[in-house]
This record gives C-alpha cells, sequence and structure tokens, in this order.
C-alpha cells in the first residue's frame, strides 16, 4: 500500500532515467541519509568506532571492487595491496606536506592507488578470469613486499609501522587520537556519500555502459568500437582509486596506525566475498556484503551470549570466536543457495513484491 | 528471505543495544585479557591466556581479589588480527577497564596513541613498541621486563661468552632467522650495528606470516651459509617450525638461540633432535612455588581453568601469570597510592610506575625465586633486567646461565633514537603532564 509506482507521472526524460524514480524511493533515502547522520549523535562510541566506520570503510572498498569485478567483468586478487598504496601514499602526503588539508589527502591518495591499479591492469587485455586473478595477486605480493622492504614509504619508522598525525579540520582534530568517533564517522560517511553519488553516475553513464559491455561479450564491445585496453584500464584505475581512499580512510580514521600486514591476502579475499554475497554490479550490495561480512560477526558475538546464557551455557571467548566462524559461512553458502546473484537481488525482489502488495496480480 | 530478516534483526537489536557487554559492577575492578585461541599463533596463545586467567581467578578464589575488590575478568578474543584487536578495545573501553594487554605488537601500536586520551595505560610485556620503554615520552605504555633491543645485546653477550670473549667474535658468521613483521625487523639495527664494531658477519633469514610452517628455503640458505650461530626471532607456528628443519637439516642446536617466545610445544614438535635449542627467559618454569600451588588448588583443580594440569607451570603458561602478577601489583600498588578500593585506569598507571618486586616481596606473593627483582618508574617503564639462557634437555627447560646483563649504553642509544623519532613523526604528541609518585 505505501510503495507503489501508481499516480507517479514521468513528465520530463529526466525523470524518467533518474536513479530513483519512485517518491518512496527518494523519501527511503533520505530517511537513511537522516538516520545515518543521526547516528554520529546518537551512537555510542563502541557502535561509530568498531562497527559503523570500519562498515562504512569497508563499503566502499567493496564499491571499488564491484566496479572492477561486478561492472567491468575483471577478477581482482589485489584489492588488500591498493587499499595499501593508498594508506602509504596518504601517510607520506600527509608528512610531507603538513599544511594541506588532510581531506585533501584522502582524496588524492587514491590517484596513486588508481595508476598502480592500472599499471597492474595491463596485463588485463591479454588475460582473462582466473589467469588475471593470478596476475592480480601478484600484485598483492609485490606490494605487500614493498610495504615491508621500503622503509622510505613509512619515513624510517622503526617499528616499520603506519601511524596517524594530529591532523584537524575546521580546528577540530580528524586524524589522530584525540580525534573523536563523532567527528571520524561525520567525515567518512560524508566521503562515501559522495564518493558513492559519483560511482553510481559512473557506473549508469558511458563509461559504465562501456564497461558493461566488455563485461558481457568483449568481442563484441570492440567490434562496436569500445577501444577494450582503455574501457578495462580505466575500469582498473577508478576501482583501485575506491579502494586507496578505502584504505586511506582505514589507516587513518579507523586504526588510527597500522603495520602492513592489514593490508593481507585475507583482507582482499574478505573484499571479495563481499561484493559476491552483496551482488555483482550493484552498489547497493557492496553495501549489503559488508554488513553481512563485517557486521554480522559482530552481532553474533553480541547475541549468542545473550541467547545462550538461559539455557545454562556460558561461552568461552574462543567458542564464540569458532561459532562465528561456522555461522557466518553457513549463512554464505546458503545465501548463495537461495539467490546467486547476491543480497541485492534479494533487495529487488522484495522491492519488487513490495510494488505490488498486497494484491499480487 | 525469512533467514535476512532475522540476521538483520538481530543485528539491529544489537546495534539498539548499544554496548555489546554488560557493564562491570561498581564495587569491582574491570580487566579485560586480549587472547588468540584461535587463528595461526593459537599454539602459543592459549597457554598465555590461561597463565593470565588462572593467577587473577587465584587471587579471586584465594583472596577474594586485590585489597577485597573482586577482578571480573573478561576475555575478548582477537585471533591475533589487529581489526578484531581494536574492535575488542573499543568493546572494553566504556566498562572502566583499568588495564590493557593487546599481546600483539600489530594491536599495540594503534593503541597506543589512544591510551592517553582514554586514560587506560597498556601493558605489553617484553613485546610491542620498544621505545615506549621511555616513560617521559610514553607515560601511558609499558614493557617491562626487557626490551627487544636488550634481548638481542644479551643473546650476543653469551654466545661472545661462549667463544671466549666478545673480540672473538671476528670473522663469525651468525643467520639472524625473524618474522617478517615490524616485531622481527626491530633487532636488525642493533645486530648490524654491533656487527660492524665486533666485525661478525650477519645474515638475514626473514620468514613472511604465510610462510612460517613452511621454512625449507630459509634452511636451504642456512646449510649454503653455514653459519656459526643461528639466532631466532618468531611466534606461533614459525618457532616449532624453525626447530624442526633446523634439526631436519642438521644444524648443531647448541648454536642455535632463541629470543624468549618458544614454548615446550615447539621444542618437542623437534623431537629428540631438538636437545640443545637455547632461549632466554627471565622466569622460573614449573610449579614449586607456593603461589602456583595455590592456583592448582584453588582454580584448576576446582575446573575453574581452561587448561589441564599437565600444562600448568609450562613456560608459555607461566608467562601469563608473569604478566598478571604486574597488573595485580599494580593494581594494588594504585590502591596504596590512591586509598581508593575500586581503582581506575589513571590509578593503575600510576600502580605500575611503581611497581617494585624485590625479593621480599616476591617472598610474600609467594613466588620467591620465580624471577629476578624489577622496579619501574616514571622514566623508565621497562626496567632493563638481565634475562638468562635456558637449555631444552629433550623434555624440560634447564637453566644453564646466570642473568646476563643487556648492553645498557647500546640499548639507550637505540631508545632514545627511536622514541625522539616517534614523538617527531607524531607531529603534536603531547609532553608528559602526568606528575610522578615516589615509589610506594
Amino acid at each position: 500500500m505505501l510503495y507503489r509506482e501508481a499516480g507517479q507521472f514521468k513528465t520530463t526524460y529526466a525523470s524518467d532515467m533518474a536513479v530513483f524514480r519512485l517518491r518512496e524511493d527518494r523519501i527511503g533515502l533520505a530517511v537513511i541519509i537522516a538516520a545515518a547522520y543521526a547516528a554520529a549523535f546518537l551512537g555510542s562510541d563502541f557502535l561509530l568506532q568498531a562497527v559503523l566506520i570500519p562498515f562504512l570503510v569497508f563499503s566502499l572498498a567493496a564499491i571499488g571492487l564491484n566496479i572492477l569485478t561486478g561492472y567491468a567483468g575483471q577478477l581482482s586478487l589485489g584489492t588488500g595491496a591498493f587499499m595499501g598504496v593508498g594508506a602509504y601514499a596518504c601517510y607520506k602526503l600527509m608528512t610531507a606536506f603538513p599544511e594541506v588539508n588532510v581531506i585533501v589527502w584522502v582524496l588524492v591518495s587514491g590517484f596513486f592507488s588508481a595508476a598502480v591499479g592500472a599499471l597492474f591492469g595491463l596485463p588485463s587485455l591479454r588475460i582473462k578470469g582466473f589467469y588475471l586473478a593470478v596476475a592480480t595477486l601478484a600484485a598483492q605480493f609485490f606490494l605487500q613486499w614493498c610495504f615491508i622492504r621500503v622503509p622510505w614509504l613509512v619515513n624510517y619508522n622503526v617499528s616499520g609501522a603506519l601511524d596517524a598525525p594530529l591532523r584537524t579540520l575546521f580546528g577540530i582534530p580528524v586524524v589522530g587520537a584525540t580525534a573523536t568517533p563523532q567527528t571520524r564517522y561525520l567525515v567518512v560517511l560524508t566521503l562515501v556519500i559522495a564518493l558513492t553519488w559519483l560511482a553510481s553516475n559512473l557506473v549508469r553513464g558511458r563509461i559504465g555502459r562501456m564497461w558493461i559491455a566488455v563485461r558481457d561479450m568483449d568481442l563484441a564491445a570492440e567490434l562496436m568500437g569500445i577501444r577494450l585496453l582503455q574501457t578495462k584500464l580505466l575500469a582498473f584505475a577508478v576501482s583501485s582509486y575506491y579502494c586507496g581512499v578505502a584504505g586511506a580512510l582505514m589507516v587513518f580514521l579507523w586504526y588510527g596506525g597500522a603495520e602492513y600486514d592489514v593490508f593481507n591476502i585475507n583482507q582482499s579475499f574478505f573484499i571479495l566475498f563481499m561484493v559476491i554475497i552483496g551482488g555483482l554490479g550493484s552498489l547497493v550490495g557492496s553495501f549489503f556484503g559488508a554488513a553481512l561480512i563485517f557486521i554480522m560477526p559482530i552481532a553474533l558475538g553480541v547475541v549468542l551470549p545473550v541467547v545462550l546464557s538461559p539455557f545454562g551455557l556460558s561461552v568461552g571467548a574462543e567458542t564464540i570466536e569458532h561459532l562465528r566462524f561456522m555461522i557466518v559461512g553457513a549463512l554464505i553458502i546458503l545465501f548463495l543457495i537461495v539467490e546467486p546473484h547476491g543480497l541485492a537481488r534479494l533487495w529487488q525482489i522484495g522491492k519488487q513484491k513490495l510494488l505490488v502488495w498486497p494484491f499480487p496480480y | 528471505m525469512s533467514f535476512r530478516r532475522v540476521s538483520l534483526g538481530l543485528a539491529i537489536a544489537a546495534m539498539i543495544g548499544g554496548s555489546p557487554l554488560p557493564a562491570a559492577a561498581q564495587d569491582s575492578i574491570y580487566i579485560p585479557l586480549f587472547t588468540y585461541r584461535t587463528g595461526p599463533f593459537a599454539g602459543s596463545g592459549m597457554h598465555i591466556a590461561d597463565g593470565m586467567h588462572d593467577y587473577l581467578e587465584m587471587l579471586n578464589q584465594r583472596d577474594g581479589g586485590i585489597g577485597g575488590v573482586k577482578l571480573v575478568i573478561e576475555e575478548c578474543e582477537t585471533g591475533y588480527d589487529t581489526k578484531k584487536g581494536v574492535e575488542c578495545y573499543e568493546a572494553v573501553k566504556g566498562k572502566n577497564p583499568v588495564i590493557v594487554n593487546p599481546w600483539s605488537t600489530g594491536i599495540t601500536l594503534p593503541l597506543i596513541p589512544r591510551a592517553a586520551v582514554d586514560k587506560i595505560p597498556i601493558l605489553s610485556m617484553a613485546y610491542g613498541l620498544s621505545a615506549s620503554a621511555r616513560g617521559d615520552i610514553f607515560p601511558w605504555v609499558f614493557n617491562p621486563p626487557s626490551t627487544y633491543w636488550d634481548g638481542m645485546s644479551m643473546i650476543i653477550k653469551y654466545i661472545g661468552q661462549k667463544e671466549g670473549g666478545l673480540d672473538k667474535l671476528k670473522g663469525k658468521k651468525i643467520g639472524f632467522l625473524h618474522l617478517d613483521a615490524s616485531f622481527g625487523k626491530e633487532p636488525i639495527p642493533l645486530l648490524e650495528e654491533l656487527s660492524k664494531e665486533l666485525g661478525f658477519e650477519v645474515k638475514l633469514y626473514p620468514v613472511a606470516a604465510q610462510d612460517m610452517q613452511n621454512q625449507s628455503s630459509q634452511w636451504l640458505s642456512v646449510r649454503r651459509d653455514r653459519p656459526d650461530y643461528m639466532i631466532m626471532w618468531g611466534w606461533g607456528s614459525m618457532n616449532g617450525g624453525a626447530i624442526k628443519e633446523a634439526v631436519r637439516s642438521g644444524y648443531p642446536m647448541d648454536k642455535f638461540l632463541s629470543v624468549w617466545w618458544p614454548g615446550e610445544d615447539d621444542a618437542k614438535s623437534g623431537g629428540a633432535g631438538a636437545k640443545g635449542f637455547k632461549m632466554l627467559n627471565w622466569h622460573g618454569v614449573g610449579t614449586s612455588y607456593p603461589a602456583l600451588q595455590d592456583i592448582v588448588k584453588n582454580v584448576v583443580d576446582k575446573g575453574l581453568s581452561k587448561a589441564s594440569k599437565d600444562k600448568v607451570g609450562e613456560l608459555l603458561y607461566n608467562r601469563g601469570v608473569y604478566n598478571s602478577l604486574l597488573i595485580a601489583e599494580a593494581i594494588a600498588n594504585a590502591q596504596k597510592l590512591t586509598g581508593k578500593k575500586v581503582v581506575t585506569g589513571e590509578d593503575v598507571r600510576r600502580g605500575l610506575e611503581t611497581i617494585k618486586l624485590d625479593q621480599a616481596r616476591l617472598k610474600a606473593l609467594g613466588l620467591e625465586g620465580f624471577t629476578d627483582p624489577i622496579a619501574l618508574s616514571c622514566s623508565d617503564h621497562n626496567g632493563h633486567r638481565p634475562a638468562f639462557m635456558q637449555e631444552w634437555d629433550g623434555t624440560k627447560w634447564v637453566k644453564i646461565s646466570d642473568p646476563i646483563e643487556p648492553m645498557g649504553d647500546r640499548v639507550r642509544a637505540q631508545l632514545d633514537a627511536a622514541a625522539k623519532d616517534y614523538a617527531e613523526k607524531n607531529a603534536g604528541w603531547p609532553k608528559r603532564t602526568e606528575p610522578c609518585d615516589k615509589a610506594s
């Protein structure tokens, strides 16, 4: 009853082509964004710092990989390393030019990641699928090797780790230990919303159509006049840009300091799972995937003791950890059996059902 | 669909709950323990976790806590993963923890800048950032009883003794097998400096975290280079792997030395051939100490421990006990300093700075002879205590040397440089404002 198309007439091409054609969708989005901003003032520090900030960071990284894998059809296992490039570039820029605003450097660091990503995307013209995945695996290992072996990247820091110096925005600390979770969250939220908006326009426009054409049938796309190399490299560059920004946000606005090891191969898999479970070729799916893979285990850690204690079962921290692995693993398999196109497809089905509810004729 | 709804519902319910764990009562002291009983480092991590937990639980059972205040001990599983460690930190932060033990260099590093802001002291016992031994720059971080640089200088000193003087090291070849992470790389500058000075040659064999169990390529190089001595800087499954490989490649075990992390299980994995393997240590093994007897009686026999009885008193178990001994001592000091029963993180920071475990105090705690005396101060958060060398005799560790003093002046130089470097890189690193207590 509440969610229906009837009575909403599109009188211009612009309104017919809009991302959110239904008034209900626009209201829903406004409510979600308003709620997200309200969470900064209502949520506890734990909710902001340990749940929402990482969720947004992973969503951004998942969008990055989704652009490459979901829209352009190129498989990559180097996401963690590209995030690392962003983080190390941001660190070098921040320390070399401390007077420039840190937000600028977070956004600029993505370009370094984009350049490295495009470089490692070069083989994509000749190799495809699993073979390309292995080529990007080389990027993962090579870049990680660089992070350990090149002390210049960490300004010859003895501990070999990145640490976040104090940086402010309008006089309020955003990076460094004194930055409150509220400030960090607001900055991350704003950047993620802006970059998601940019991505949604990118994938709907000329460039996105080129990517989709290449993904669906690259030979046909070439015959239609799409230059494969440029298109694929652009996909690698844009994807790595998003991953790089996510990496910089991860180290400086979430962890506040990190070793090279956080950019390991597990991180790449983690993001790949988010993309596959959330839904390939869907921006909202990136958010769903990040929520399932990242927030669900935390929620389980909170819920399981509460659920089990009435039965007189007190479980230790490590048992919870094992249970988390089992439950999340089982859920992943289940979701993929129920809906191989990911959570985004489930969301879409749900919306279609709601459009005709309560009279599904 | 229904599954997603249920899971979403659970997630939302958890979100609304806000702080995820029930808050500690007002009349108790909350001590979170970051543990890893899962993951690739669990083989080392679970013994440490058991030791830490059991000593504190013993105080609860035997004395009703510390100074009459019950201790609330809660474990948070990190899996040695920085991401989960930071999540654990956020989860416990709201419950007024008096101290945090990250038990991973990777988790310690992001927590160091936060400690001063959140007013929670960090105890990173003989790991973490070595430079944090400088209490004037890192008032909230403690890493007793020795830094990794102390450890390296002790090993070189021991080798020198065996050869009949440090000058005899000239022309020798020393291999350094290390975990390829900040932890394993930290002693390299000191090792290289010493090699220049004393004239020995250093060969580096880095082991990446994902290759910990398969070190064949490193040991192939060892066989080719034939170093006169091998020094190991490993953790978790890397230690067992290295000992196994050393035995297999026929490396003379009495020339294979390690920093303080390998446990019994690691040595046992080398079989009979591991006899003669040496490592640094600073505390006793076994359960002959009265306090450990109390643990067996009050905790293990009552079924309150996760450790099986035969693991109690093993090296890493006792290392966990040592860690908890420092926590308990810091809390007791804090109670004395403030006159309060229920102390806070700020009080315990002062308690840590006034730690003074002399022979009499150790005896009173039922740990006479367990470890050398140690005293911390405002400026020295480490103590730079000597350690001794122990040898694996095929079934147990045997102490084989007197305490070896670290090369103080050289370690000091490294420390000062590193601390200055850290403060400079972190522009706006706060000057110490915390006042200094006289030892209680």
